[in-house]
């Protein structure tokens, strides 16, 4: 059998070494030069004259100096500053193991939900029972009822400790929104694939785990990246238990000195933490996006 | 040519909704013969296909594959469709492996062929039909034709008793065709016993030993190529071919 190697595509090298660029592209892209400047200059004056009105208005407000005082304190940031940082390492291993709980759990609902069959009615019922259930029910009273409700309870064996209780709330809501993200990503690979799969004569399983899943999960990267930053800045509600993390640190201070300066300090370094994760987020995004235009898959 | 039929379906029927897909439909292909489909889009030819390979579960009738009834519901469908190599008009191949990884996930997964072994019968597939050179590539680098060939490669992989064929070249290019239905000539010169539904009534003529004419869910008309193009009995299968030959693809 013999067959043709066909055509690579659209597109040749440019193999024309004597091309010299002719008077009107040298005149159009000095017009574009030209634009481009004009443009940055324009961004630059308007940025300067945002802040400086910005500056005015927030400086000439009749609460000023006496805001400035509270919120803006030089001497309580620095004291604030170590204190909050120490707190933050608890963040950061929260958003870790919680992270990695939250994936497991996620997945296995959204399966649970995918599964068919008779057998798998009861689990797929709890599965829509537990996102309905935890994606309404507001983070902050899952908290209080699992870092306070539980310990109330006095169970034998059962911790006390609000972190990890703390935790565990985190992980049951955050499980439900990620259980919707991985179960859209499942339901978003067109059925020709399944049945491609299952005509090799690939199980319903095996189609799903070769084949359905990791197409879906792909897909659901920035989704879940989102997620993630979102379970970033919610573990300092962990805080609410008296876990000492980056929020409580500076509540203690703000507590002893009835000054407000911690709790800036707290929210920029949480913004701090999740701006790497934002941009890490949009690159993700931006490459898939680039790799999908390149060659739509039908 | 007188062996048991590889597969038979019998009085098949097939309904979507209220509509009937397919009605009473009598059908045998023979070992190592080509059966072609034709008829208008929507007379049944793609669903017939899926009903035969178990993706569409049939309402009433029977099918056999080498004299064991498949449609008995105690069959391990998934056995059977390890028997059955399937060819869609859109490829379906998966786009997250390449080309390589398409083709040998089946023999890997399902038939537990070693990983070295599948790769080395792939790379002999791929040799074969030309893409020797495109096993890393993934499906979106390559053109239809390329793409259409890689299907019908990991279609083959699984050394199948039947392939089916569904429109395999409706989607591609006119200058892409000819490619693919030369890999479906050579097939048959191999011996494959193959199904297919087409609407290249050139292609059905020359490669098909058997044609049936399917006309809204009804086998209309079944016969050999000749019979079938060059001397239509019903009235219908000739107003079919003759708007065919009208429209220039005869």
């Amino acid at each position: 059998m013999t067959l043709t190697k066909d055509e690579s595509g659209a597109g040749t090298p440019d193999a024309d070494d004597s091309y010299t660029p002719s008077q009107r592209r040298i005149e159009r892209e000095r017009v574009k030069r030209a634009r481009a400047r004009r443009a940055t200059a324009i961004a630059a004056v308007s940025t300067l004259v945002t802040a400086v009105v910005l500056y005015l208005v927030v400086v000439s407000a009749p609460g000023w100096p006496r805001t400035k005082e509270t919120f803006f304190n030089g001497q309580y940031a620095g004291e604030a500053f170590p204190k909050v940082l120490e707190g933050l390492w608890l963040n950061v291993r929260l958003l870790l193991i919680c992270g990695v709980a939250v994936l497991v759990l996620g997945m296995l609902i959204a399966i649970a939900r995918t599964l068919r069959g008779p057998v798998f009615f009861p689990l797929r019922f709890l599965a829509a029972a537990y996102t309905d259930f935890f994606r309404g029910l507001p983070l902050i009273i899952n908290l209080m009822i699992v870092v306070l409700g539980v310990p109330a309870l006095r169970l034998q064996g059962v911790t006390v400790d609000p972190v990890l209780l703390g935790g565990t709330a985190l992980t049951l809501t955050y499980s439900a929104y990620v259980a919707e993200v991985f179960r859209a990503g499942i339901e978003s690979v067109h059925p020709s694939q399944r049945a491609a799969a299952r005509s090799l004569g690939l199980s319903n399983r095996q189609a799903l785990r070769h084949v359905v899943l990791p197409q879906a999960v792909r897909r659901q990267v920035p989704p879940l990246l989102n997620d993630l930053v979102s379970l970033q800045k919610d573990t300092g509600l962990v805080s609410i238990g008296g876990a000492i993390d980056a929020v409580r640190a500076a509540d203690i201070i703000v507590g002893r000195s009835l000054n407000y300066t911690p709790y800036i300090v707290a929210g920029l370094v949480f913004v701090a933490l999740t701006i790497p994760m934002t941009r890490f987020t949009d690159w993700v995004t931006a490459r898939m996006d680039r790799q999908r235009a390149q060659g739509g898959t039908t | 040519m007188s062996d048991a039929p590889v597969l038979r379906m019998e009085s098949v029927r097939k309904t979507f909704g209220g509509s009937v897909v397919l009605r009473d439909v009598d059908l045998e292909v023979a070992p190592h013969t080509v059966t072609a489909l034709i008829g208008a889009s929507g007379s049944g030819k793609s669903t017939l296909l899926r009903c035969a390979n178990l993706l569409e579960e049939i309402d009433d009738g029977a099918i056999w594959l080498d004299g064991e009834e498949i449609t008995d519901p105690r069959v391990d469908q998934d056995a059977v469709r390890r028997r059955i190599g399937v060819v869609f008009q859109a490829y379906n191949l998966f786009p997250h492996m390449t080309v390589l990884e398409n083709i040998t996930l089946a023999p890997r997964r399902v038939h537990g062929v070693a990983r070295a072994e599948a790769e080395e019968h792939a790379r002999e597939l791929l040799e074969r039909l030309g893409l020797g050179d495109k096993a890393g590539e993934y499906p979106d680098r390559l053109s239809g034709g390329q793409q259409q060939r890689v299907a019908i490669v990991r279609a083959l992989a699984v050394r199948p008793r039947l392939l089916l064929l569904d429109e395999i070249t409706a989607a591609l290019d006119p200058e892409l065709v000819g490619e693919v239905l030369n890999v479906v000539r050579d097939l048959k010169g191999d011996g494959m016993t193959m199904m297919l539904a087409t609407h290249e009534m050139g292609f059905a003529r020359e490669v098909a030993d058997q044609v049936c004419f399917l006309d809204a869910g009804v086998v209309l008309e079944r016969g050999t190529a000749g019979q079938i193009f060059g001397d239509p009995q019903q009235e219908r299968t000739q107003r079919f071919l003759k708007r065919i030959v009208e429209a220039g693809r005869l």
